[in-house]
């Protein structure tokens, strides 16, 4: 029997105060009147209203938004390709040169992807702009994704497709049939995660974006560079906000589903 | 015939992301490597780009110019701040572990019933905008912070301590950005942990801590590393942290890489930093592999 002792409580207690706090205190100041940052000065939503006509903010939102809705759907498809191949590819020629460049970028520095990528887009004499920061994004976004769906993968039984072909599908029905059903929770899994890397970005973006194609990372990063200001503090909320619906979402989504998987 | 479909369907499905990484990752990679041998040429941007230089770049080595990397070791700045990365991200992954081992282990002893949402309460703040965990710090740890304010409150200090645009908030930075990777691969382990163990050491009479040292430290070795080494890799190439709240003279090789590129534009310095940052990683990375496939054997 495990025992959970008094020690255990507290260093949990502590260690969620330490993740949370932060988080909160940036909230609560976020609804605050005053504008000196560290002076509460009464309840106020006057920074959300504020923010609401601040178009440079706006903008920079929509753009960062679109980057990622595309960013995360082609970087999930090539990601589940790159896992299949990995798991499914069997031997081919120059395969331990793919899985390096697979597994690479997830250790790479980002201020070195990022450099990479402007060094080729200069090379090549590629307008920079919304098209190259969406590049980037797929490109080391879509290595997360791999890993996610090759970890699935390995852990499925390949009997069930042996079956379906045993039982005259073709290779791509039973695709479909049985393994795109079975690893369709890692494919969302890894939309999600490629999604919020795409949100979260500051460095690759500011090496590879050009005029016109402002991330609200770089927006944030260049207003928190001249001192913290109130609004970047609603800005924050109302993302914080957004994230943890959609991970409470998808995590009641995986509860409900559970039951159906096969065990 | 389903074979011959079977095939070609298997050989698209590698050919896509096969080219896409070749294109996007690994020429980019040759790029910088190529530029970091050449010299400084003018202007915008300040090295010659020609693609004939990738396709010819065996003919041409003799051009190659290892001017570069001398001037990197000829500049006391660059020795300073790859070593100055290291020691801070070494110090940050040790207070991580300190604060990350009691806090899975907790966890993994937690009862059965809430335990999936003490993993999600780890997991919650890692999707929260790495940003925004950063700039959250700022005031807290600002002279006119919260935590001065409450220090001073408390009487605890007498002057506001000076904790921003120092190493200590850099430490601070990088400890509270990648706790959850130090913790989750930690949980992994010691959640696994049979605790009859345990109970066989208390019963032939071991202390509790006895029992923690010889017993569940060493079952914990392989989380330690990994969870060691997720935290260690990024932070060595770290920019936003030593950039918003360490101080001017916090040196550390990602900003060194920014500032060479945005701000004195000298391309081929920053590829050679870059590539020298690369080596620096591969280090650890193949240490850790071995270590890996010894523990496995």
């Amino acid at each position: 029997m495990r025992r959970f002792t008094s020690f255990n409580l507290v260093a949990l207690v502590f260690g969620l105060a330490f993740l949370y706090l932060p988080i909160l205190i940036l909230i609560i100041y976020s609804f605050n009147a005053s504008r000196i940052v560290t002076v509460w000065g009464g309840f106020s939503t006057r920074w959300y209203v504020e923010l609401m006509h601040n178009q440079s903010i706006l903008d920079a939102a929509w753009v960062t938004l679109r980057v990622g809705l595309l960013s995360a759907t082609l970087a999930t498809f090539l990601g589940t390709l790159a896992g299949l191949a990995l798991v499914r590819g069997g031997r081919f020629w120059g395969r331990t040169l793919f899985s390096g460049m697979v597994f690479a970028p997830l250790v790479m520095p980002e201020v070195i992807t990022g450099l990479s990528l402007l060094l080729l887009f200069v090379a090549v004499n590629f307008d920079r702009g919304f098209w190259t920061v969406t590049i980037a994004h797929i490109t080391f976004s879509m290595c997360f994704v791999a890993v996610v769906v090759q970890s699935r993968l390995l852990s499925f039984d390949r009997s069930l497709e042996e079956a379906a072909l045993d039982l005259g599908a073709t290779p791509v029905k039973t695709f479909f049939a049985v393994t795109l059903p079975l690893i369709a929770p890692a494919v969302v899994a890894g939309w999600m995660l490629a999604f919020s890397l795409s949100l979260d970005d500051l460095v690759i973006a500011s090496f590879t974006t050009g005029p016109g194609a402002t991330t609200l990372p770089m927006k944030i990063y260049s207003q928190v560079r001249r001192g913290v200001t109130p609004e970047i503090n609603a800005v924050c909320t109302i993302l914080v906000a957004l994230v943890t619906l959609g991970v409470l979402t998808a995590s009641i989504l995986g509860k409900a589903r559970a039951p159906a998987r096969a065990p | 015939m389903h074979a011959l479909r079977s095939f070609f369907a298997r050989r698209i499905v590698i050919a896509i992301p096969y080219l896409w990484l070749a294109v996007f990752f690994l020429a980019p990679f040759l790029i910088v490597l190529k530029i970091s041998f050449s010299a400084t040429a003018i202007a915008m941007p300040p090295y010659t780009p020609v693609f004939d230089g990738l396709a010819t770049l065996w003919e041409r080595a003799k051009d190659l110019s290892f001017d570069n990397y001398v001037w990197l070791t000829e500049d006391a700045l660059y020795i300073k701040a790859y070593l100055s990365s290291v020691k801070i991200a070494l110090i940050s992954t040790a207070i991580t572990l300190l604060i990350g081992y009691p806090l899975a282990l907790a966890m993994a002893r937690a009862p059965d019933r809430i335990r999936p949402l003490l993993l999600m309460a780890i997991i919650l703040p890692f999707w929260t905008s790495f940003l925004i965990r950063v700039y959250a710090w700022i005031g807290i740890l600002k002279p006119e912070g919260l935590l001065n304010q409450l220090l001073l409150s408390l009487g605890v200090i007498d002057q506001p301590l000076t904790i921003i645009n120092t190493d200590w908030a850099v430490y601070i930075g990088i400890v509270y950005s990648y706790l959850p990777f130090m913790v989750l691969p930690l949980y992994a382990t010691l959640e696994k942990m049979d605790y009859r163990l345990i109970e066989a050491a208390n019963d032939l009479g071991a202390t509790p801590l006895g029992a923690f040292w010889k017993i569940t430290v060493p079952l914990s070795v392989p989380g330690i590393l990994a969870g060691s080494l997720l935290v260690f890799i990024p932070a060595v190439g770290e920019f936003v942290i030593p950039d918003l709240l360490g101080g001017s003279d916090t040196l550390m090789i990602g900003r060194t890489l920014w500032v060479e590129f945005f701000y004195n534009r000298d391309w081929p310095v920053a590829s050679a930093v870059a590539i020298v940052l690369l080596l620096l990683l591969v280090v650890p990375i193949v240490i850790f592999q071995k270590m890996q496939q010894r523990a496995s054997s």
